[in-house]
């Protein structure tokens, strides 16, 4: 008999393992060994640790995003070197956090930056735009199973990647 | 948990109350460690204050290396009495910031009477020989690599208590129990033996910081779904593409370099 919460649980242990690795060898985890690191970060007085460093993460993204598409907007006068270092501080925080497409884009982004390449820019942002978003729905669809886990009166399963 | 651009802290229970602004001393606790944070980035800030806390520290964590010459009242000539109040057991400095660079700020406090005997720790994403070796050559008594792993600070704690417990007399000391354990510059390129000249162990201090040596060194990860890793993975990884130095990478672990060698079966 299968209960709700070992149902959950098992939900839970697959998702997160999802995360990390991906069906395709080509195709890349969404997160890398920096997120267990700061899973690890989380404990009885800090709960929502990973939730929190996340959710400015994003709002990390949304900002930095808006400079960069501001910068790339003024035809014929866009500063790489700005959308060069909002790249950097990007990619220093994906990879603070464990977002490891988002980081792995910001590499490539980098380069059309030093380049001056226009279009690329344009195709790594709008790139990074969708990636960002994508990890944050999918994340919250991992809280979510966490606290449905918690409401149902389970424990958070320790999941070893 | 405060946004502002300043001075952060987090659960104010376990931090000390630094105002915007204002600096206010620390409680004095001699025997607990106070560590002065500083890096332009929120996200970073808020990982490595949790992650110093975590391991008994207090933290202060500011955005810039103006900031930290303002905590430490190094921002003007005039001696201040609260100064003999303050007391700063490590200061860990992200090298890349806007206005004044991690280095400009270490050579600044290694310049300063009050603060010179602080040891100085550099964070950086990019693992470049040159940087790291002008950092130690300046004073610096450690270099982390980014992103900062748990096994990174729980390593500078141990040598760090240790300091705070000794005198002054002899700091620059080999750690005799000092945690092997390194993710960030494997094998640990002991800071207290350091010589400017790193040409002899220069290799260490390339490793990527993917090939992280806290965890097993055969990941579950890498060993069962090697046929799922694929070599573009670490195309993303700069430190393996842009640092010259590092194209070897001799300490990978052998499921790696299978990795690397076997993108599908």
């Amino acid at each position: 008999m299968d209960t709700l919460v070992a149902q959950l649980q098992r939900q839970f242990r697959d998702y997160t393992i999802s995360l990390y690795h991906q069906l395709f060898w080509y195709v890349k985890g969404f997160l890398d060994d920096q997120f267990t690191e700061l899973k690890k970060l989380q404990d009885e007085c800090s709960p929502d640790f990973v939730a929190e460093v996340v959710s400015l993460f994003f709002e990390d993204c949304e900002k930095l995003i808006g400079n960069m598409a501001r910068a790339l907007d003024q035809t014929g006068n866009v500063d790489f070197s700005l959308v060069g270092s909002s790249v950097h501080q990007l990619k220093g925080s994906s990879s603070s956090v464990g977002a490891k497409r988002v980081k792995g884009l910001c590499v490539t982004f980098k380069e059309c930056c030093d380049s001056q390449n226009f279009e690329g820019c344009v195709r790594c942002l709008q790139q990074v735009d969708i990636e960002y978003k994508s990890l944050k729905a999918k994340l919250q669809d991992l809280f979510n199973l966490e606290q449905q886990i918690v409401q149902a009166g389970g424990r958070i399963p320790q999941v070893d990647i | 948990m405060a946004r502002d651009g300043g001075v952060s802290c987090l659960r104010s229970s376990e931090t000390m109350r630094v105002g915007i602004g204002g600096m206010e001393s620390p409680p004095l606790d001699l025997d607990e460690v106070h560590v002065l944070a500083v890096d332009d980035s929120l996200v970073d800030r808020i990982v490595i204050e949790r992650l110093l806390r975590i391991t008994s520290c207090k933290v202060t964590a500011v955005d810039s290396g103006w900031r930290a010459l303002e905590f430490l009242g190094l921002d003007n000539e005039k001696a201040s009495a609260e100064l003999d109040r303050l007391k700063v057991d490590l200061i860990i400095t992200d090298y890349c910031m806007p206005g004044m660079t991690g280095y400009e700020l270490l050579k600044k406090i290694k310049e300063s009477s009050s603060f010179r005997q602080v040891p100085v720790v550099i964070m950086s994403s990019e693992n470049v020989l040159t940087r790291i070796d002008r950092c130690l050559e300046e004073g610096a008594e450690d270099f982390l690599l980014k992103p900062v792993k748990l096994a990174d600070v729980k390593r500078l704690r141990s040598y760090l208590t240790r300091d705070v417990k000794l005198s002054n007399a002899n700091k620059r000391k080999l750690p005799e129990d000092s945690v092997p354990v390194n993710t960030s510059l494997p094998p640990p390129p002991s800071p207290f033996t350091i010589s400017p000249d790193l040409s002899d162990s220069s290799p260490p201090l390339t490793i990527s910081p993917e090939s992280s040596d806290s965890s097993p060194p055969l990941s579950p990860l890498e060993i069962s779904s090697s046929p799922l890793s694929s070599p573009i993975d670490d195309e993303d990884d700069d430190v393996l593409t842009s640092s010259p130095e590092s194209s070897s990478a001799p300490e990978e672990s052998p499921a790696r370099r299978q990795k690397m060698t076997s993108p599908l079966d």
